[in-house]
């Protein structure tokens, strides 16, 4: 029974042909730890081609931000729509980038949930390329944003005092701030069971945390305790390192504390998110 | 444990538990080089869990496992770098197309870009999947996903392959192109360790068998052996006429020393026999007592059988099953 089962199944299609292919012994060399990144990275921007509803959220909350901060409270909080464009662009440049960083846990979720973790898992590469690579992609990701509200700004007619030199350093801030923010979301990522429940628990924290900083409206309007809060949250500091590159008034010590934020970030949740991908399932 | 060089994997007392589950619980396996080896077992016996310890995604609690000479633990990525891993989700990007995939593989294993391309088209010129290549393999039925995923674990050819349910789902179609995927590694030397919960598969590609059921291995051997530990089998007879039934049953269950049934065609009865010498005899009697006979086989039991004889229950026990396995499943998450 089992024989003529065996007999009656024949060579297939691909029977000859793949004796060949798959027999093959080439065994090219380990890649480096950088080569495997890219690789990750070229993953990223593949999906970005092939799910292109992904930039939506980067490319329409900074327009719809702008539009509706602007119009619809700038002449109630600064009496004319233009000098408030001026002061909240900034800020709005910091929400949305923010706002893009929780992408970076809600796609290390669903790669988990997937099982694609589970072959780059299997592959013998370095620990931290599969980690490191996404967030290369997610960086073009970060600058497209910010450029998208930059320039919808700049159209409303925002003041770039700073020149091109204060937009490139007020991007690059952006996007140092940003990395760092996005490992701890990957490493939310790794801890979540849902992509779903990544989106909310990430939009809850950073909800409050972005709107409790000078980031729409000046903190001395506020009441003396809030005050204290907002000056201490990090985001003012990211609010006012950007308002000054743009503006061309930020001192280093605007910028370095932010790039230290950054590092602070990364230093805790770099080591913890590559502990939590090589135990994880 | 001392390493012996024919050996693909060597595993001894594995111990993994998600919580209050024993997942595995004191597993032992030896599998020789070059051979397809099935585990066969219910879901929730702990078949996963095995393979995600072997291929070194999820550590041991306690026990140990060589593949190919390396530890699991202490040279994973030695090991890694010899074996690939066929999940039971499709562990591919569905995003990205086929074509994709494979050269994302081919970069990640160290292939220069050209070659890494040139490697994507050979494969999914085998697998048959040349048409759809660029299409994006969310876009693929069942078994194209299944032939994109064993591609995927060939970009460099594996010393030895996991494959976990290689077939669960699939349409009988797609069932039969991955057993003759299996047969052709199994044909060019690969070693292919199979996990199922199909007894037949385990039957038609598997030289040796692991029974596991509850984290343990029960039962091992090659599929003759297993089904001979269960009894010698059954004997199946067809009468040309229905009307002699009653004698012949009569007749058998006193040479065969075994109970008889009869069987929905009224022509048709068959016994369990413990002793297959009585065999012969029962068929001369039959002769002797002019009861003309259309059919007269001796054939082994299936290996539901044997899962019945070895643990007191049927292979596929669905509700009970599928409740473990969420459990499981859940507490790896």
């Amino acid at each position: 029974m089992t024989t003529a089962q065996r007999e009656e199944a024949g060579p297939t299609e691909f029977d000859t042909s793949m004796l060949a292919v798959i027999s093959a012994g080439e065994r090219p060399p380990r890649p480096s730890a950088v080569s495997a990144a890219l690789t990750f990275g070229w993953r990223g921007l593949l999906k970005i081609k092939h799910v292109p509803e992904q930039l939506f959220d980067v490319t329409l909350t900074p327009i719809l931000f702008t539009l509706m901060f602007t119009f619809i409270w700038g002449g109630a909080i600064e009496g004319s729509t233009g000098e408030y464009l001026q002061y909240i662009l900034p800020g709005i440049l910091v929400v949305t980038v923010t706002f893009t960083t929780v992408y970076s846990g809600v796609t290390m979720n669903t790669d988990l949930t997937k099982g694609v973790v589970d072959r780059f898992r299997s592959l013998p590469i370095s620990r931290s390329a599969p980690l490191v690579g996404p967030l290369l992609a997610d960086a073009c990701r970060y600058v497209l944003a910010a450029l998208v509200g930059l320039v919808v700004g700049l159209i409303l007619g925002y003041d770039a005092d700073g020149g091109v030199l204060g937009v490139i350093g007020a991007l690059a801030v952006l996007v140092v701030f940003a990395l760092g923010l996005a490992w701890g979301f990957t490493a939310l990522g790794l801890v979540m069971k849902t992509p779903q429940g990544v989106m909310n628990f990430g939009f809850t924290l950073i909800f409050p945390l972005t709107f409790m900083s000078s980031a729409f409206v000046d903190p001395e309007t506020m009441p003396d305790g809030l005050q204290a809060v907002v000056e201490q949250n990090p985001f003012t500091r990211v609010v006012t390192a950007t308002r000054g590159l743009l503006e061309g008034t930020a001192s280093w010590g605007d910028v370095g504390i932010v790039v230290g934020f950054a590092a602070l970030l990364t230093a805790i949740f770099v080591p913890l998110t590559i502990r939590l991908y090589r135990t994880k399932a | 444990m001392t390493s012996n060089d024919n050996l693909a994997i060597e595993a001894a007392g594995l111990v993994r538990c998600f919580g209050e589950t024993r997942a595995v619980d004191g597993l032992d396996l030896s599998v020789q080089k070059g051979a397809v080896y099935g585990v066969l077992g219910p879901n929730g016996a702990g078949k996963t869990t095995t393979i995600r310890i072997l291929a070194t995604l999820l550590r041991p609690d306690s026990g140990s496992a060589r593949v190919l000479g390396h530890d699991v633990v202490s040279e994973a990525d030695a090991v890694r770098g010899q074996v690939s891993l066929t999940g039971q989700l499709a562990s591919v990007d569905e995003d990205l197309t086929g074509r994709e995939n494979l050269i994302l593989i081919g970069r990640l294993l160290g292939f220069p870009r050209a070659r890494a391309k040139s490697r994507a088209s050979e494969l999914l010129e085998a697998f048959g999947l040349a048409d759809a290549q660029n299409k994006q393999v969310k876009n693929y039925s069942g078994g194209m996903r299944r032939r994109i995923d064993i591609a995927a674990s060939f970009v460099v050819t594996p010393q030895l392959m996991f494959l976990d349910e290689p077939t669960t789902g699939l349409d009988p179609r797609s069932r039969n192109q991955v057993w003759e995927i299996i047969r052709s590694l199994a044909a060019q030397g690969t070693t292919v360790l199979l996990t199922t919960q199909y007894l037949d598969e385990a039957d038609q590609l598997a030289g040796r068998i692991a029974v596991v059921d509850h984290g343990k291995v029960i039962a091992e051997g090659t599929p003759s052996e297993l089904k001979a530990s269960v009894g010698s089998g059954a004997v199946h007879v067809r009468l040309m006429r229905p009307d002699c039934r009653e004698r012949a049953r009569d007749l058998l269950a006193q040479a065969l020393a075994a109970p008889v049934h009869l069987e929905a065609d009224p022509t048709a009865l068959s016994a369990r026999v413990s002793e297959p010498e009585r065999v012969p005899n029962a068929m001369a009697e039959l002769e002797r007592a002019d009861i003309p006979v259309a059919e007269f086989a001796l054939g082994q039991p299936s290996l539901d059988e044997v899962f019945l004889a070895l643990t007191g229950r049927p292979a596929v026990d669905q509700t009970e099953e599928e409740g473990e396995e969420t459990e499981e499943e859940e507490a790896a998450a």
